[in-house]
């Protein structure tokens, strides 16, 4: 699962050291159980079931903050992009499906919230 | 100069104003926007993912457009720019997945990320400058403070985008100040509105908008503009006391004199 994980996202966890930035730039902080470095920390120690079973793989904004700050180049996003697919790419196993949309919707919601909520939560 | 223009889901719908304001300040400007005639949603987010294929396929498509036109790619909606912009990247520079997208395309020439991508803003700043911007200017916004909300798009990761400093960026001021206004800096302007979490849960976006709101006002802002119909959603409908938010491209139009209403 770690090599899948490592294949999906492109990044190497190993490169990591620690410091904790991406975790203090993190707008999604209270919102994820396991924040950005600790993520980064669990898929280099192979721990992806606990994150495959984690809420935060759906509240991660994709904003870049973690992956602009980051002084590794680790990319902490496109881990937890990673796993997220893992889980999505499963059968059965979409976070959002279209019935799930219609009582989401609101008049002014834009037409390009619906379309990210679907690439990000279904396959 | 006409470019190549992508106007992306949400500016057919939602976002009408970032659109038609960005079309009639064109005019004035002396640049065209010309669609393609089949172009397809981009997927609104970037794919991440290095086998991801399929979700990267009609942005190619549009560059490839682009590129038989001989012509540069101009986007108004962050979201197209940044996912246009970074697939443009991948066909450059990740020698897999454009050998991928080609087989799957099938296109007459390949097609290796040639196009020059430009946001709406780039094509001001770095086309007609913001100088002679400032001379076409007929209703300049004197005295009006505006802050500028970027956002995560347009700036980040700034590598990739090239757009301005990720971190402490300028463009937007500089337009501010072209159309006579005055900037008000405040640190949250480049923090993420809460984007598309907020499908499930409005109370997590409302926390975004609101500290970047705070923080405005605090500067002293009078109001935000924004590139993005996601952000827009965000600070007018989830903030809890919000200030007003408008497209950048409606208060060009009104400075330009095109727009005839009042300030």
């Amino acid at each position: 699962m770690m090599e899948t994980i490592r294949r999906i996202s492109g990044v190497n966890p190993r490169k990591c050291m620690k410091c904790g930035k991406c975790t203090a730039s993190c707008p999604a902080y209270d919102e994820m159980e396991f924040h950005p470095h600790q993520f980064v920390d669990m898929v280099e120690t192979g721990r992806i079931e606990e994150l495959m079973q984690s809420k935060g793989i759906y509240t991660c904004l994709s904003c870049f903050a973690c992956v602009e700050r980051c002084p590794r180049s680790v990319e902490p996003a496109k881990l937890i992009e990673a796993v997220r697919l893992a889980v999505l790419r499963q059968q059965n196993e979409n976070h959002l499906t279209a019935n799930d949309i219609a009582e989401k919707l609101d008049p002014e919601l834009p037409q390009q919230a619906i379309t990210s909520a679907f690439r990000k939560y279904r396959k | 100069m006409t470019y190549s223009y992508f106007p992306g889901c949400t500016l057919r719908t939602k976002g009408k104003e970032l659109d038609q304001w960005g079309r009639a300040a064109a005019e004035v400007l002396g640049f065209a926007l010309e669609e393609p005639e089949n172009w397809q949603c981009c997927g609104a987010v970037y794919p991440m993912a290095k086998d991801e294929i399929a979700t990267r396929l009609s942005s190619v498509r549009v560059l490839a457009d682009a590129k038989a036109q001989g012509r540069e790619l101009v986007t108004l909606c962050s979201a197209c720019h940044h996912v246009i912009k970074r697939v443009n990247g991948d066909m450059q520079r990740d020698a897999d997945i454009c050998d991928k997208v080609n087989r799957y395309l099938k296109l007459d020439t390949p097609y290796a990320g040639e196009t020059n991508v430009l946001h709406y803003l780039e094509v001001l700043r770095d086309r007609i400058g913001f100088d002679a911007l400032k001379e076409k200017v007929v209703h300049p916004l004197t005295g009006v403070k505006i802050g500028a909300y970027y956002g995560c798009l347009l700036l980040r990761p700034g590598k990739e985008m090239g757009f301005d400093n990720p971190e402490n960026p300028r463009i937007l001021e500089d337009f501010i100040r072209a159309i006579g206004a005055e900037p008000v800096i405040y640190a949250r302007r480049n923090e993420c509105c809460g984007g598309y979490c907020t499908l499930e849960n409005k109370s997590y976006a409302t926390k975004q908008v609101d500290k970047i709101m705070d923080n405005a006002k605090a500067q002293g802002a009078q109001m935000l503009i924004t590139a993005c119909p996601l952000c827009m959603y965000n600070l007018k409908e989830n903030a809890t006391n919000g200030l007003d938010v408008k497209y950048f491209t409606e208060l060009l139009a009104q400075a330009l004199g095109v727009k005839e209403e009042a300030k």
